[in-house]
């Protein structure tokens, strides 16, 4: 990143550079800040407040938290989503990204046809709104329209159809599942930007040594495209603990079946904006929106420390 | 070589088995948008025939809802903030990799925070400003979030891009005594062309799609966007198979065609940087 000081920074009167750069700048950091920083800052202040019934707002510290994190009303809901989002993370750990990866090194090796159509289709569901994909998927798993069903009997496995979306104890998995068919394109699209940037000579050496594709792979490409690897993680990592469309135009606010299915971004908007069950809460909602940014903060701290020790420039 | 084609073949059997897990869904949902009810429960598998072709489910979705508006205010909404994140992203990744000066390293920093941190987690306290200065339930508000939302990541892209760009094309504009922001206009944003799909892909699909700001800043049929006007039908429409499996489709073929067209630029775009 660093580059030597531009010339002109040197010749301009200093005037006329502060000018120049909030012409530049100007837009994008007054936007940004207004729309983006301050609101986030704002509620994590708001956090700390609650409200009485005549609307006024009163400072009460982390009360907010130790209700969310403690208080049986708040906490079992509360953990129940941060517990269901940690599983719908690792769905989306142990199935889409081995699976992205896998599709990635075979849409890369030298000399196959048919490549630019095969990442066409794969990538469109990724272009898809979650919302229409949700719905969709909530048809074809419909057991009032038995098209799963019907696919499954006919390679003989009918007995093994169960309304999934349905059951408390698979809509969650299922829900994840739509969520990694959907989004596979991005850890795939990653992979196959890092696999191309390997230098040929490196794979033509291992050819010669008398590797296979499968080796050639596993021991030279793999390693080299881990912190592109690394950053999917961090990506799935943001994207599934601030997931909430699927989920809401599936099952609806209140997650269900009996919340089975309810993740932090569901709870965050029941808390803010309420739903059948209870009135909405601003500050409380504020206090969970916090709670989040904290979780999203860990995560990418953990993933900037482990993982970017050495900084990366990563590809797309 | 038997072994090479066994494994080409394997490869592209693969492939295909993937592809058909990927496109099927999608090809379901549109092939039974356009048949009769009892052919959508009949046999759902066939495609529609003579006999079971209807688009009973479009004349009702075209009735009952405003999908036109919808479609009009998204195309609205997507444009707008896309000129914009491209024209301010690009002027803030131009200044902050071309002049480097006190304050563009932490600046720099300030803007990336909302590539991570998702814009959402301020929902409450943007609701709250939105109310306040009268923009509730008005496409202005989700165009300012929008910008907000998709100024990070398009200015992280382009800088990548900019500093692609060889330094003698602006050193040669400055030696003839260009004014610096004819330097940018004229010369840079020019070269950015290409970056567009890359930016479109990461900042400008996602404002197309989103529920969460619709459902939260705007209430009134006249602001919903496409997403959140499909959602508020197939609420309503659940039990019309005919009807929302229209909808579906209307909502997926436009996205799919303009995919389609751009496949090529958008890929390409993706895998920028690749390709050196």
């Amino acid at each position: 990143m660093a580059e030597p000081a531009s010339q002109v920074v040197v010749y301009m009167p200093r005037a006329r550079f502060l000018g120049l750069m909030a012409l530049f700048l100007g837009p994008a950091v007054a936007v940004y800040t207004a729309l983006s920083i301050y609101p986030l800052l704002a509620t994590m202040g708001l956090s700390a407040y609650s409200t009485d019934q005549t609307g006024g707002y009163h400072f009460v510290g982390l009360a907010n938290f130790t209700t969310l994190f403690t208080d049986t009303d708040w906490s079992k809901p509360f953990w129940n989503a941060l517990r269901n989002n940690v599983v719908f993370f690792l769905v989306h750990m142990a199935v889409q990204n081995p699976v992205g990866i896998a599709l990635a090194g075979l849409l890369s090796l030298p000399g196959l046809k048919l490549k630019g159509l095969y990442r066409t289709i794969i990538f469109l569901p990724t272009m898809l709104s979650v919302v229409i994909v949700g719905f969709a998927w909530g048809l074809i798993l419909s057991p009032l329209w038995g098209v799963a069903e019907g696919a499954l009997k006919s390679v003989g496995l009918g007995s093994w159809f169960a309304p999934w979306l349905g059951l408390p104890s698979t809509a969650l998995v299922t829900l994840a599942l739509i969520s990694v068919w959907q989004f596979i394109g991005i850890p795939l699209m990653l992979i196959y930007a890092a696999l191309l940037n390997i230098p040929d000579e490196l794979v033509d050496a291992a050819r010669v040594d008398g590797l296979g594709h499968f080796r050639i792979f596993l021991h030279i490409k793999l390693p080299l495209v881990l912190p592109t690897i690394g950053l999917i993680s961090i990506l799935t990592f943001v994207g599934n603990f601030n997931a909430f469309d699927l989920i809401y135009s599936v099952k609806g606010a209140l997650a269900g079946p009996n919340f089975a299915a309810d993740i932090l971004g569901t709870f965050f908007y029941r808390t803010f904006f309420g739903n059948q069950l209870q009135l909405g809460n601003p500050t409380m909602g504020a206090a969970v929106a916090t709670t989040m940014f904290f979780i999203i903060l860990a995560g990418v701290a953990a993933y900037l420390l482990l993982l970017q020790r050495r900084m990366n420039r990563y590809a797309f | 070589m038997p072994r090479q084609r066994v494994q080409t073949f394997g490869v592209h059997a693969i492939l295909i088995a993937y592809s058909a897990i990927a496109l099927g869904p999608i090809l379901l949902v549109v092939m039974n948008s356009f048949k009769a009810r009892n052919a959508i429960f009949g046999a759902p598998l066939a495609p529609p025939s003579g006999q079971t072709f209807s688009l009973v489910g479009y004349a009702k979705v075209l009735s009952a809802s405003h999908v036109g508006l919808y479609f009009s205010n998204s195309i609205v909404v997507t444009l707008v903030s896309m000129f914009l994140v491209l024209l301010f992203g690009a002027m803030a990744a131009w200044a902050l990799t071309e002049y480097q000066f006190r304050g563009s390293t932490p600046l720099a920093l300030f803007l990336a925070i909302g590539v991570m941190v998702p814009i959402r987690l301020g929902s409450v306290a943007i609701l709250t400003m939105m109310r306040s200065a009268g923009l509730n339930d008005t496409l202005i508000a989700l165009i300012l979030v929008y910008v907000a939302q998709g100024l990070p990541m398009s200015i992280f892209i382009l800088s990548e891009f900019i500093q692609q760009i060889p330094k003698d094309l602006r050193d040669a504009a400055r030696c003839d005594g260009v004014p610096e922001t004819r330097i940018f206009f004229e010369v840079i944003a020019p070269l950015l062309r290409p970056a567009i799909a890359t930016v479109a892909v990461f900042t400008v699909v996602p404002i197309w799609n989103d529920l969460w700001f619709p459902l939260i800043l705007t209430s009134s049929d006249s602001t919903h966007t496409i997403t959140f006007g499909v959602q508020q039908f197939l609420g309503q429409y659940i039990t019309d198979w005919n009807a929302v499996l229209a909808a579906l489709s209307l909502a997926i073929l436009p996205v799919i065609a303009i995919y389609v067209i751009f496949s090529r630029q958008l890929i390409s775009g993706l895998t920028a940087g690749a390709v050196k």
